[in-house]
């Protein structure tokens, strides 16, 4: 097993799998009247968060939790080199701790490789700024296979801000690996230049939503935020939401089949209408009690609970 | 003063010969010298090149002396065969004034190992808006001929046009930081397939190649000088080679690391490799390298730029860009272009020196030469080991790796600044 998961490119498709089936089994635990596994119990799990995200630190959270581990709660909101402790000051700080796991999430890309260097535990990339956020492509191709059954062949439209996307990068990676083969969909100046290239060569980009709905087996939408706006990457909020939206009318041109998902928080009216996300073929609220059970998986494989 | 016996060197690669250094210059040149009372240095199977000169050098005093100072940048040039650098004005407070080129000025002289000519900035603490007292440097007892806003872009085009025209009065020279500043707002990496990868903000090649195009028109417009610092693309070689072509004043520098080093090292998040310009791709290296040896590329300047540890032992994005250089781009040079000696002796000492005006300096080791001369082992090779440099800083992209070339000995006006490889003081 790998020590650390930094990207969707450190996973190979047996390790990923495995993930997988592992969280399988640790969803029948959420079923339980007794939600709690001995796996974990002793080690201690650090949730390390530059960055608000209530939904991603509580599902961590519920994780460790659920696999009997300590956890402890770091909120270094705000904090940089110029307003307090330097990262691997408090690297070092949790690494005399005893943190077995930290599970970071940060607003500068690559802050999970750096503490990396520096601790001796395993490290959880939860979201590194704008580059991975590996964790999320787990459980979102957990929830393709659990409602399609199958990750190989599938294919999967992303559509929105790629560029700042950190959920859209570690789910090429991973779906790739796994053999389901993605699409990229936004206006040209929210795709990052040569995105093929840099991350799995069979990808695709296309800027036209229309012209993919009807091959597409999943459609991602990722969340756009109205500041793009002021910075000229589209014109209006208005005109985004004509243009990459996701409304009836175009969720009625999917396949029968085809599923609806959302790494959330929405933007309801921007990128996804209300009738979109409350529909049967939306996974949103799946993807949320499914995260929990991936990151179950992913903390009990990189802490070899396999080996207990 | 004193005298030194150089026997045996090869001066810029021709048949062994000695040299002579008294009273400040090169004496004699011949074999079987002797000399009563001379330090004799063993110089077999050792080159010697003129005394090698910096464009583009951060020395960090005034301001930040935890991360260099005159003197411990001094000693690192003397130590990377350097007789001359300039020393660029992003210091604090900013070198925009007479008083701070003349401070800079005298704590080079205190120091007395390489000669350092303070560089002035263009505006007035490197603001951008109006343009600094470039006539009260120039006429300064350090003698300003080079000004530059390195680290940011006179991106004002009437402003660069005015400081163009206006340096013509005492020939001096505008050295463009080349960076259109609204291509690169929140940029940390070259722009490209490694930027997208890496979730890290692209600074695209065309922000520089687009003030190049837009600086040398400038320049040809109002018949003046202009030097452009750190050309990192090779686009901006097609604009220059362009210029050139049309007689534009305009000269350029290359650094050592965009010579050799390319963006796929940011793929270990280590800020060690963030610069700026940012380290570019495969294509740009070949094509500086090409430039260089044709001479579209000028000069090979190092952007020297110490940081202290926790300005780059952090996150990416909070580091501070810029990477050491003085002590290894004498090795790099010889990595890259082989030894081919009056080709650095041009691109390293003869053509800076030109472009600055330092008239002692650049003058290859000869009967009458002014004794600024450099000895190289050419068949050394040594591994860079950070806490071995003389920099107070540790911020080389070179560690571990082997490296060709030693310099040996460094002369500054006669007097040796380094013999044996290491600082006389």
């Amino acid at each position: 097993m790998i020590r650390h998961l930094l990207s969707g490119a450190d996973l190979d498709a047996a390790t990923a799998t495995r993930i997988l089936d592992t969280a399988a089994e640790m969803a029948t635990v959420a079923g339980r009247e007794v939600k709690k596994l001995p796996a974990l119990r002793g080690r201690t799990v650090v949730n390390l968060f530059y960055e608000d995200s209530t939904r991603t630190r509580i599902s961590f959270e519920a994780a460790a939790k659920r696999l009997s581990a300590d956890v402890i709660n770091f909120s270094a909101k705000g904090s940089s080199v110029a307003k307090g402790e330097s990262l691997k000051d408090t690297a070092l700080t949790l690494q005399a701790m005893g943190a077995d796991a930290v599970v970071v999430r940060h607003p500068a890309s690559g802050a999970a490789h750096r503490l990396a260097e520096w601790v001796d535990g395993s490290v959880v990339n939860a979201g590194d700024g704008t580059h991975e956020h590996p964790t999320q492509a787990l459980l979102d191709a957990y929830t393709m296979r659990s409602r399609l059954g199958r990750l190989a062949g599938l294919s999967v439209a992303v559509v929105g801000d790629v560029l700042h996307s950190r959920v859209a990068r570690s789910n090429v990676l991973l779906l790739s690996t796994l053999g389901a083969k993605v699409t990229l969909v936004g206006p040209p100046t929210l795709i990052p230049v040569d995105i093929a290239a840099a991350l799995a060569p069979d990808t695709t980009v296309c800027y036209d939503l229309d012209a993919v709905l009807p091959t597409s087996d999943v459609v991602m939408m990722l969340r756009v935020q109205r500041e793009r706006m002021s910075d000229s990457y589209f014109p209006s909020a208005r005109e985004y939401a004509r243009r990459y939206g996701l409304d009836g009318p175009r969720m009625r041109r999917l396949p029968e089949h085809a599923i609806v998902m959302h790494p959330g928080p929405m933007n309801r009216g921007m990128e996804i209408t209300p009738e979109v996300a409350d529909s049967p073929r939306s996974t949103i609220v799946e993807q949320v009690a499914n995260g929990v059970s991936v990151r179950m998986a992913v903390l009990y494989l990189l802490l070899g609970g396999n080996n207990a | 003063m004193s005298a030194y016996l150089i026997k045996g060197v090869s001066p810029l690669g021709a048949a062994p010969t000695d040299l002579l250094i008294r009273d400040g210059v090169v004496a004699e040149a011949g074999s079987g010298l002797s000399a009563a009372g001379a330090t004799v240095v063993d110089a077999d199977g050792l080159v010697a090149l003129p005394g090698l000169v910096d464009l583009h050098t951060h020395l960090r005093e005034p301001g930040r002396e935890d991360a260099e100072t005159v003197e411990s940048g001094s000693r690192a040039a003397a130590l990377g065969g350097y007789t001359a650098v300039c020393a660029m004005a992003n210091t604090s407070p900013v070198a925009d004034t007479a008083g701070v080129v003349e401070q800079v000025w005298r704590l080079g002289r205190e120091a007395g190992l390489v000669d350092v000519q303070p560089v002035g900035a263009v505006t007035v603490g490197l603001a951008g808006e109006r343009l600094a007292e470039l006539g009260a440097m120039a006429d300064s007892a350090a003698r300003v001929r080079i000004f530059s806003d390195d680290g940011h872009c006179v991106a004002d085009p009437r402003l660069m046009r005015r400081a163009l025209e206006y340096v013509k009065a005492f020939d001096g020279i505008i050295a463009q930081h080349a960076e259109e500043p609204r291509l690169t707002e929140g940029a940390q990496m070259h722009e490209g397939e490694v930027s997208t990868r890496l979730g890290l903000t692209g600074w695209p090649a065309v922000a520089e190649e687009a003030i190049i195009a837009r600086d040398v028109l400038l320049a040809e417009h109002v018949g003046s000088r202009l030097h452009v610092c750190h050309v990192s693309t090779a686009g901006s070689v097609e604009v220059l080679r362009h210029a050139k072509a049309r007689g534009v004043r305009v000269t350029a520098e290359v650094t050592p690391h965009h010579l050799l080093l390319t963006d796929v090292r940011a793929e270990t998040y280590d800020p060690v490799y963030k610069v700026n310009p940012p380290l570019r791709t495969d294509d740009d290296v070949a094509a500086l390298r090409a430039a260089l040896a044709d001479g579209v590329i000028d000069v090979i300047a190092t952007d020297h730029a110490p940081h202290a540890v926790e300005d780059k032992e952090c996150e990416w994005a909070y580091a501070r860009p810029g990477m050491l250089g003085l002590e290894t781009a004498l090795s790099i040079a010889l990595e890259v272009l082989g030894p081919r000696w009056d080709l650095i002796a041009e691109r390293m000492s003869r053509t800076p020196a030109r472009i600055a005006g330092l008239e002692s300096h650049g003058v290859d080791p000869a009967p009458g030469a002014p004794a600024n001369l450099t000895l190289v082992d050419p068949a050394a090779r040594r591994v860079v080991e950070p806490g071995e440099l003389a920099s107070l800083s540790r911020n080389t992209p070179y560690a571990g790796m082997t490296l060709p070339g030693r310099v040996v000995a460094t002369f500054l006006r006669g007097e040796a600044t380094v013999l044996d490889g290491k600082a006389v003081r």
